[in-house]
């Protein structure tokens, strides 16, 4: 009786639900203020001629800027929690037809990010979607036993991750000391500096992402347990 | 028509890979389901014309996060082999 009571109250809140959706859906509210025509009047000026990297990178950067922060924080979290040395790449193990297709792909992705960076200026693409390609080119190399040399070395890989971050906020600092607002750059730079914050960028992320991956408590439990077959 | 007909088949499997990769008891199977979830919302994101958030859905939330999540799978699995006492947690409470 009481079970049927709540589903029977159940229900009607999902109606209800429902149907405050379907009104909202059907009678759109027009916005006061377009924001899309906003982006194209002003794109010949953010010296990029693709909308999303436009919004990201210049007239928003200040919110990329914290994201980056952000995902550098997540990733010395992540340092942090590891209680182990790294120092731990699985032994490789030669699988003929593995080694060869990972020789193959991972110059190929290297190409795949680098494209996705310049792109992004023009096109869908940019530094977080080339960040990430690069975090997978290393995480399959990792995966297949090799080793991921310049990221296993522990000051090249935190002057990686923190230099995207770096990069930005002297840019930001740049700005400032040249008189401007913070982060509005002048009409004539702007394209090279997103590019070349945006590069910066690319090498951070796919470090950062790669640690992620990187720092899972793996070896931790291997290695406890070859202690305790020490111990037997 | 064709368009329609896609874009709904779309939601639909959409919504059964959610759902499966939320349910599945076999943590790797869930794995597996939400790595195709990933793949299939960048499609969905390429036909709501967002190509940029399709980009990033592939590459972040379907191949690093999977690859994220199977390495945890692989972790939680060798701690059970190594202590074979706590897998005996009875799993009643989600009935």
């Amino acid at each position: 009786m009481k079970r049927r009571y709540r589903h029977l109250s159940a229900g009607a809140v999902s109606v209800a639900l429902g149907a405050a959706l379907w009104h909202v859906v059907r009678v759109r509210p027009t916005p006061s203020v377009s924001v899309a025509s906003l982006v194209a009047d002003a794109l010949p000026a953010s010296g990029v001629s693709h909308n999303v990297t436009a919004v990201l990178l210049n007239f928003r950067s200040y919110d990329t800027l914290l994201e980056v922060a952000v995902l550098l924080a997540a990733a010395v979290v992540a340092l942090a929690l590891r209680d182990e040395p790294s120092a731990r790449s699985p032994a490789h193990v030669m699988y003929v037809a593995l080694d060869a297709f990972v020789w193959r792909l991972a110059p190929l992705l290297v190409l795949v990010a680098a494209y996705l960076l310049w792109a992004g200026s023009t096109r869908p693409g940019g530094a977080f979607q080339a960040g990430s390609v690069l975090a997978g080119a290393a995480v399959l190399l990792r995966l297949s036993g090799l080793k991921v040399t310049a990221v296993d070395h522990r000051l090249a890989s935190r002057g990686a991750m923190t230099f995207g971050l770096v990069m930005f906020l002297c840019v930001a600092i740049g700005t400032l000391l040249a008189g401007q607002a913070l982060l509005e750059y002048p009409a004539k730079w702007a394209g090279a500096l997103i590019l070349l914050i945006e590069a910066a960028l690319t090498i951070s992320i796919g470090v950062v992402l790669y640690s992620l991956f990187d720092n899972a408590p793996q070896a931790r439990v291997s290695d406890r347990e070859s202690e305790r077959q020490r111990e037997r | 028509m064709i368009h329609l007909a896609f874009d709904g088949l779309l939601g639909l499997v959409l919504v059964a890979t959610a759902a499966g990769a939320m349910f599945s008891r076999d943590l790797f199977r869930g794995v597996v389901l939400f790595v195709v979830f990933g793949l299939l919302m960048a499609l969905a994101w390429t036909r709501l014309q967002a190509p940029d958030l399709a980009l990033a859905e592939a590459a972040i939330g379907a191949g690093l996060t999977g690859a994220l999540l199977l390495d945890a799978i692989g972790h939680l699995r060798r701690r059970r082999r190594s202590e074979p006492d706590d897998s005996s947690v009875s799993p009643d409470t989600s009935a």
